[in-house]
């Protein structure tokens, strides 16, 4: 077994991302992620790779955009108002079919906010952000391990259904830190069968003895019909994507619940704390917390409700973003209510048993 | 068993890294931890301090705001966290930068010039090594010996000179309650 490290979880992802073949990244620095591009500063070249600090987060976005056409594992990463201007690359990305990884540690917003944890954006991730019709994969990790082995889901995802995948921290997430254990590194012969796996679509020199390849990377289209063709195609990978990859994971969750939590990232932790307070004193309460934020895991919060359950409880450090996600999953079966902070403020247990209690 | 550690000070004390030893000693004794610092426009001469979690079952919540265990390395710091501190807790005061003491009867205070002892060690840089001799001397929530070995495999890599400064250091935080 690999020995445990103690890590940010800004420096986490980065190794892990290393380790899943990453050899390509850009990115403009912001607080609080820039224990992420500074580790990668320092790695990137002692593993062959490229680390470029991009003039700007659009500059960074379009150069993944590049490295992605040419088939390789490329991510960037940035803070909320970072994120923000990545959206017009983050869409361009989507509708010319390209993986990609983006990191996401959230700060508070509007504007340029502050520097302190937030659940703002979940909106911009799970909704679009970007123009037009397409979907972002939405990975929400809650803890350092978790924060690392997305890094590598995200790139395996990303190249599966060639879709750009965004992993939601916050920047509590990446500025704690935690004992990690990461998995064995990719080696170059195993990142070089990676990059062939594209070949049939990416950008590449002909071979000698091949028969000549035409790829485009392009996401323009001005032929409606065409267009209206690949955005349907766009709409199958999603359907796909919501049948195969929603993940949650539930805590307490069983018949007797009268009440149970919904929760994702940093928010989940702070139930999950409540909760056991709530049930050292005999109180039932359970919690599910999407891992996938988009596709979201409507079925299981769905399935949760069983005779008994009378009210579902939405937790977020934002104004309740996640509840219209919940509230159509649940279908009018039972109330949804909901508790969250903003600003950068993260609500404390007793903030969170309090408002359960409300409910009991 | 569970520790919920805040260390504060002025920033440049090395309350931070106080929290990271704790922590990093903690998780190899085979512990669950966290460490989550307070982030921002921080600087030397402002204010920083660290909330650690060392659990035997899996931590929840990683935000402290209730301590256990205190180290409050100047007024502030004693200002803030003293009131909050847990009935019962610890709170290991650095007298040398706490001119006022804090009003609490229920709660275990260890009045320490952490400061001069420092010095004494040759160096003001070494005080957050004489916190940490005496959070595991009064609390012995993780092994000397653990420590030790972080601290010499962190040094000899970084800045073997200090070493020697950095144990006595250790050791007379350690040993301040044979004293």
């Amino acid at each position: 077994m690999a020995q445990k490290v103690l890590m940010k979880g800004n420096e986490a992802v980065a190794e892990a991302a290393i380790r899943a073949g990453c050899r390509l990244y850009f990115a403009y620095p912001i607080t609080p992620q820039s224990e992420l591009i500074e580790y990668m500063a320092k790695m990137m070249p002692k593993v062959n790779g490229t680390f470029i600090q991009a003039e700007s987060e659009v500059a960074a976005i379009n150069m993944i955009y590049g490295a992605s056409g040419c088939g390789r594992r490329a991510m960037t990463s940035s803070s909320s108002p970072g994120i923000s201007l990545k959206q017009e690359g983050i869409s361009y990305i989507a509708g010319a079919k390209l993986p990609a990884v983006i990191v996401n540690v959230q700060r508070g917003g509007p504007g340029l906010g502050d520097i302190q944890p937030s659940q703002g954006d979940y909106f911009q991730a799970t909704k679009g952000g970007g123009h037009g019709d397409y979907r972002v994969i939405v990975l929400a990790p809650n803890s350092v391990q978790e924060f690392a082995d997305m890094a590598a889901d995200a790139f395996d995802l990303a190249d599966k259904y060639r879709n750009p995948v965004m992993i939601l921290a916050d920047g509590l997430l990446g500025q704690m830190m935690e004992p990690v254990e990461f998995k064995i590194a990719k080696t170059d012969q195993e990142i070089e069968e990676l990059n062939k796996q594209h070949y049939d679509w990416c950008m590449r020199p002909n071979v000698d003895g091949e028969e000549r390849h035409h790829h485009e990377i392009n996401s323009l289209e001005l032929d409606p019909n065409v267009l209206e063709k690949h955005v349907l195609s766009l709409n199958e990978t999603y359907k796909k994507i919501e049948q195969n990859e929603t993940s949650h994971e539930e805590y307490n969750i069983n018949e007797d619940n009268e009440i149970f939590c919904v929760a994702f990232g940093t928010a989940s932790r702070i139930v999950k704390s409540a909760i056991t307070e709530l049930k050292k004193k005999g109180h039932n309460v359970g919690l599910i917390r999407p891992r996938t934020v988009w596709p979201f895991p409507s079925e299981a919060i769905n399935r949760a409700i069983t005779g008994k359950v009378r009210k579902i409880l939405v937790f977020e450090l934002n104004l309740g973003q996640m509840v219209e996600d919940v509230q159509l999953s649940v279908n009018g079966k039972v109330p949804v209510d909901f508790m969250g902070r903003v600003g950068g403020i993260v609500f404390t247990p007793d903030e969170v048993i309090k408002k359960i209690q409300e409910s009991l | 068993m569970k520790a919920e550690i805040i260390c504060s000070g002025f920033g440049g004390q090395g309350v931070l890294t106080i929290g990271k030893f704790l922590a990093q000693a903690a998780m190899k004794e085979g512990k669950n931890v966290s460490w989550l610092p307070s982030y921002g426009p921080e600087m030397r001469g402002g204010t920083a301090n660290v909330s650690v979690v060392i659990s035997d079952e899996e931590i929840a919540s990683p935000l402290v705001s209730k301590p256990n265990i205190l180290v409050a390395l100047n007024q502030p710091s004693l200002d803030k966290f003293g009131p909050e501190t847990q009935k019962g807790g610890v709170i290991l005061v650095n007298t040398d930068m706490t001119p006022n003491k804090l009003p609490r009867e229920d709660v275990d205070i260890v009045n320490a010039p952490m400061s001069s002892i420092a010095i004494e060690c040759g160096s003001t840089k070494v005080l957050n090594m004489v916190s940490i001799g005496l959070v595991i001397g009064k609390t012995k929530i993780v092994k000397f010996e653990t420590i030790e070995q972080d601290l010499k495999e962190f040094l000899e890599l970084k800045n073997p000179q200090l070493l020697s400064a950095n144990m006595e250091a250790l050791k007379r935080g350690m040993d301040f309650f044979k004293e």
